[in-house]
């Protein structure tokens, strides 16, 4: 284990600073460790010699004594469907398997802008279609944690950014860029006990993510402290000309108290009764419990609240999602770019032939019901009425964090993240891709319908020593009283996210 | 347009015998390409003409990842319009996403407005020309005014069985006008295309070049008889020029005509207009049946303007009311001055206004020349100047003559120092030479106007000479004899005598001769 694996951004960043480190070095570890865990299968793709040549620039500027930011020459892995300028990025589908963007991600230019060091793209389910990243044509991703690496009996990290989170967990880099449209960031963050961040919709720019659900789709943060997550945050979020979703009003770069800082008293957490559902496990009722009472004994006000929709929400997200892929996913035709089958009969043929060839049967799925559900006659009974229930739930959230009453209104929820510890791959896979994302999205895509930012900690290890993890929610833009909470009982809790013994399993 | 119905037999009882009149109902969807710098969402560049695949963002291509960003002067175009157009805007619109699969449509879909347009309930009055008939206003209502992309171009090898994409037009703005079914003729559709283009290019919001598919016609065409329900309509697409939309459509009300008289049916279809021909045709069409699954656009939020009386545009939001003091005279007010300020008619007035560099011309020249009667300036621009150019096939933007030689013309004409067979002869040689000067043609050409009584008067005594068999009939009473004696004294004058002159010194020597 390397030592500075269990620094922070900052501490990294110091160590560059004054020399102890150099951005050169921890590259060049990063992506011999890449390497040698080739079996987690994170990366997709690594690209050494662009991350050599930001890491000598970066070292450069540290000689200068002129870093660009509090990212130089930090190492972060990017999700691989977010535009890499001619760097391959496939959304893990064969579809996209040889193109090669002409640009970069907004995400990924500030990024670069902010010195950091990008190690290459990461797994993922098809299209970010998925909760397990075990759609993907380069096989599925490992969870480091699993008791059981070598044979089948390892656990599934977690989806769909499961190759980032995969990645922070495993230290192979400080951050990893994911994507969440119903959890996909937070829900490998769980599973993996990494901290994985969903900011508000509209803070950082869609452009160059390339699109599951327009409305939902949030550029998410995977890092192993809460501190790093807003360190990323502060680099990338910001309105965008490129995206014209993203919020005008400018950003300011968070700042988190100090842990002692926070004055707990102030802050009304509400635990919404609707999230204690069928299927939540033991183990992750009683952490739940046991982080609400921390926070009452430390003075917070913590209430039970009720969010009445959040059971259709599931059902709606799964209507609006379908659609917006049936729609997004027209495209992929074969004739700007993308898999172009062989059969030139006809047009129509190339097109059927390529998308045939070119989809994987999750998302050709998802296609011809979202077709289904836009015909004319079938709209308003399915997508109109999707859209109105997303307004209830996205109300429910107003209610209670702008009740008019001061007892009814809470600054923060608290829920699980996934309803268990992760599950092994053989017990997940036997599961359709319909069934594994109606479990594994109910807790966390309400705050994908309501635009509202999340984030997902780690808390303690299960009986069977994996990570079990906490959500909160706030509402929109109020991630710095997110994060500070987060902070606080990310303290408490004192969870390594480096502690899975790898090492031992690997001999 | 009414027919007399063509009555097959009937067992019909005697009640329904009565011939009714059939009506042919006509409605137009124009789609305007905005003239703007780049494209409707995307930086890349409109030029038409460009090298192919040259004008492309990647946007454009629908590269993934890339998301549309509203172009705000194509916005404020639309605007400029529908109030132009006396449209409702909206305070807030929307933008949908419309799908099909072609090849020159690279996203799958096309980003309109379905659900809620720019504007709605707008309204045109505007003359309609028939040859031969009296002018008469028409008014048609404008339900809707959208803003959408244009696709772009597919280009079919049918040797090597190979289709090429070329996608400069791919994400071109355009606005999509669609009228109500008010119009009854193709010369009135062929009219309100007409005003729309004159009123599009005084608002420069689109070139209307048809030739480069700046503007692009579709016309729905049913006839049904007089209290009954609309009839099946067809759909004749991308109408190519004015004269094509009057001729297509004309001849597709006389096609169902035929058809129903024949005891067919009228199919709802699209058909093309054969210009070579002159016949319109069924498309083999696929889309009939398509179901567009149309579906907001989540990547632009709702489009809000400003509506509030003597509010000012910010950066975030346009103002109706700033753009609307942005509107020039639009055409019909124009022929109100014409009419009311310059005193001219109805009929002159239209001529004016549908050619905007005469119009320029003649204010010009009205204004110089104050004490000229517009009525000499007018008829000298339509009769002789824009006759000169129609003779010669030659568009009067490309006349180069400039204003100023044409204000010495209609001076040299009041002043009777030339007459208009001069006046002509210097729109030719000024033509062909333009750095000349009027005053210098004259002289060198020797085109001054005969007014010198004498001189006149023999000349008018040698074409008394010449023509003894009209003298004779004028004498006999035919006083239309005179114009052949006046015509003689042209000829013999190299048609420079002043006519005027001529006609009073004639009829006073034949007077005198009589007696």
């Amino acid at each position: 284990m390397r030592r500075h694996l269990q620094w922070s951004i900052k501490q990294l960043t110091s160590s560059y600073a004054d020399g102890q480190l150099s951005p050169r070095r921890v590259t060049e570890q990063a992506l011999e460790d890449s390497v040698n865990l080739k079996t987690l299968n994170a990366f997709v793709r690594l690209t050494p010699e662009e991350a050599r040549q930001q890491a000598q620039q970066s070292e450069q500027r540290y000689q200068k004594k002129q870093p660009s930011s509090g990212l130089d020459g930090v190492t972060i892995a990017i999700k691989d469907n977010f535009c890499t300028e001619n760097v391959h990025t496939t959304c893990a589908s064969r579809m996209l398997q040889d193109f090669v963007p002409p640009y970069d991600a907004t995400v990924c230019s500030r990024l670069r802008q902010a010195g950091a060091v990008l190690l290459g793209k990461t797994n993922m389910d098809q299209f970010a279609m998925g909760a397990g990243t075990v759609d993907s044509i380069y096989g599925p991703t490992k969870n480091i944690w699993s008791e059981d690496l070598t044979q089948n009996n390892w656990r599934i990290a977690g989806g769909s950014s499961g190759g980032s989170a995969s990645a922070v967990a495993a230290g192979l880099c400080f951050a990893g860029i994911g994507s969440d449209t119903g959890g996909s960031t937070r829900n490998p963050a769980s599973y993996c006990g990494v901290v994985g961040l969903k900011p508000t919709y509209g803070l950082v720019s869609r452009h160059g993510l390339i699109p599951l659900v327009n409305s939902m789709d949030v550029p998410g943060i995977l890092a192993r402290s809460v501190s790093d997550c807003v360190e990323v945050l502060n680099a990338v979020a910001g309105p965008d000309g490129k995206d014209s979703t993203t919020i005008r009003q400018p950003f300011t770069k968070l700042q988190l108290p100090e842990v002692d800082g926070l004055d707990l008293q102030t802050v009304r957490i509400g635990i919404p009764k609707e999230y204690h559902c069928n299927g939540l496990s033991a183990e992750v009722l009683e952490t739940w419990t046991k982080v609400a009472d921390l926070l009452e004994c430390a003075g917070a006000s913590v209430q039970q609240v009720s969010l009445p929709n959040t059971a259709a929400s599931i059902f709606v997200y799964s209507i609006l999602n379908q659609c917006e892929v049936a729609s997004n996913m027209a495209r992929y035709d074969g004739i700007e770019f993308g898999h172009r089958a062989a059969d030139e009969r006809s047009t129509e043929q190339l097109y059927a032939q390529s998308r045939a060839e070119g989809f994987n049967d999750v998302v050709k799925t998802r296609i011809l019901t979202g077709n289904f559900l836009l015909l004319r006659k079938n709209y308003d009974h399915y997508f109109e009425k999707a859209l109105r229930v997303r307004r209830l739930i996205a109300e429910d959230f107003l209610k209670v964090f702008e009740a008019p009453s001061k007892e009814d209104r809470v600054d923060i929820l608290l829920t699980p993240t996934t309803l268990t510890e992760a599950p092994l791959y053989k017990d997940f896979s036997s599961l359709s891709n319909r069934d594994q994302c109606a479990v594994q999205d109910f807790c966390t895509q309400p705050a994908n319908m309501a635009g509202i930012p999340a984030v997902s900690i780690p808390i303690r290890l299960s009986r069977s020593g994996l990570p079990l993890s906490l959500q909160l929610m706030s509402r929109s833009l109020n991630e710095q009283l997110l994060l500070s909470v987060a902070r606080w009982i990310e303290a408490q809790v004192a969870f390594d996210s480096l502690d899975h013994r790898l090492e031992q399993k690997l001999s | 347009m009414n027919y007399l119905i063509i009555r097959r037999l009937s067992t019909q009882p005697k009640l329904a015998q009565i011939p009714k009149r059939w009506k042919s109902v006509v409605g137009l969807e124009v789609h305007a390409q905005i003239s703007s710098a780049s494209k409707l969402f995307s930086g890349s560049g409109t030029h038409f003409g460009s090298a192919l695949n040259t004008s492309v963002a990647y946007f454009d291509a629908s590269i993934p990842g890339t998301l549309p960003v509203l172009n705000r002067k194509c916005v404020e175009s639309g605007i400029k319009t529908a109030l132009a157009l006396g449209c409702q805007v909206n305070e807030v619109s929307m933008f949908d996403r419309k799908h099909y699969f072609y090849a020159d449509l690279p996203n799958g879909y096309q980003i309109t407005q379905q659900r809620a347009a720019l504007a709605n309930n707008g309204k045109m009055t505007f003359p309609v020309i028939t040859p031969g008939k009296k002018v008469y206003y028409k008014s048609v209502q404008l339900l809707q005014l959208q803003l959408e992309q244009d696709s772009g171009k597919s280009l079919h090898d049918e040797q090597l069985k190979r289709s090429l994409v070329d996608l400069n037009r791919a994400g071109l703005p355009l606005m999509e006008l669609v009228f109500a079914p008010d119009l009854e003729t193709g010369e009135e559709a062929a009219s309100l295309v007409k005003e729309l283009m004159l009123i599009l290019r005084r608002l420069q919001t689109c070139s209307c070049k048809m030739e480069e598919g700046a503007l692009r016609v579709d016309a729905n065409i049913s006839i049904h008889q007089e209290g009954d329900p609309l009839g099946v309509r067809t759909e004749v697409k991308n109408i190519g020029s004015v004269r094509s939309i009057s001729q297509a459509i004309t001849f597709e009300i006389h096609r169902q005509l035929e058809a129903v008289a024949q005891g067919g049916v009228i199919t709802n279809e699209t058909r093309s207009w054969d210009a070579e021909h002159r016949r319109t045709v069924a498309m083999r069409d696929k889309e009939v049946l398509q179901d567009y699954r149309f579906m907001p656009e989540p990547n632009l939020p709702p489009l809000h303007l400003n509506l509030k009386p003597g509010s000012k545009s910010t950066e975030d939001l346009v103002s109706v009311a700033a753009l609307s003091e942005e509107i020039p005279e639009l055409p019909e007010d124009t022929r109100q001055r014409l009419m009311e300020q310059y005193q001219l008619n109805a009929e002159t007035a239209i001529i004016l206004v549908n050619e905007p560099i005469l119009l320029d011309y003649f204010l010009k020249i009205s204004k110089d020349l104050s004490d000229v009667p517009t009525k000499v300036t007018s008829n000298f621009l339509i009769n002789d100047l824009l006759t000169y150019c129609n003779k010669s096939n030659l568009d009067i933007e490309d006349c180069s003559i400039t204003d100023s030689d044409l204000k010495n013309i209609v001076k040299g004409l009041h002043s009777e120092q030339i007459n208009l067979q001069a006046a002509r002869q210097l729109i030719q040689l000024l033509h062909t030479n333009p750095t000349a000067k009027v005053n210098e043609l004259i002289k060198q050409h020797s085109l001054e106007q005969i007014c010198d009584l004498e001189t006149i008067e023999a000349l008018c005594q040698q074409a008394i000479s010449n023509q003894p068999k009209a003298v004779l009939q004028y004498h006999k009473g035919k006083t239309k004899a005179l114009f052949a004696i006046v015509g003689e004294v042209a000829k013999i004058s190299g048609q420079k005598a002043n006519m005027k002159s001529v006609v009073e010194c004639l009829e006073k020597m034949l007077k005198a001769a009589k007696k």
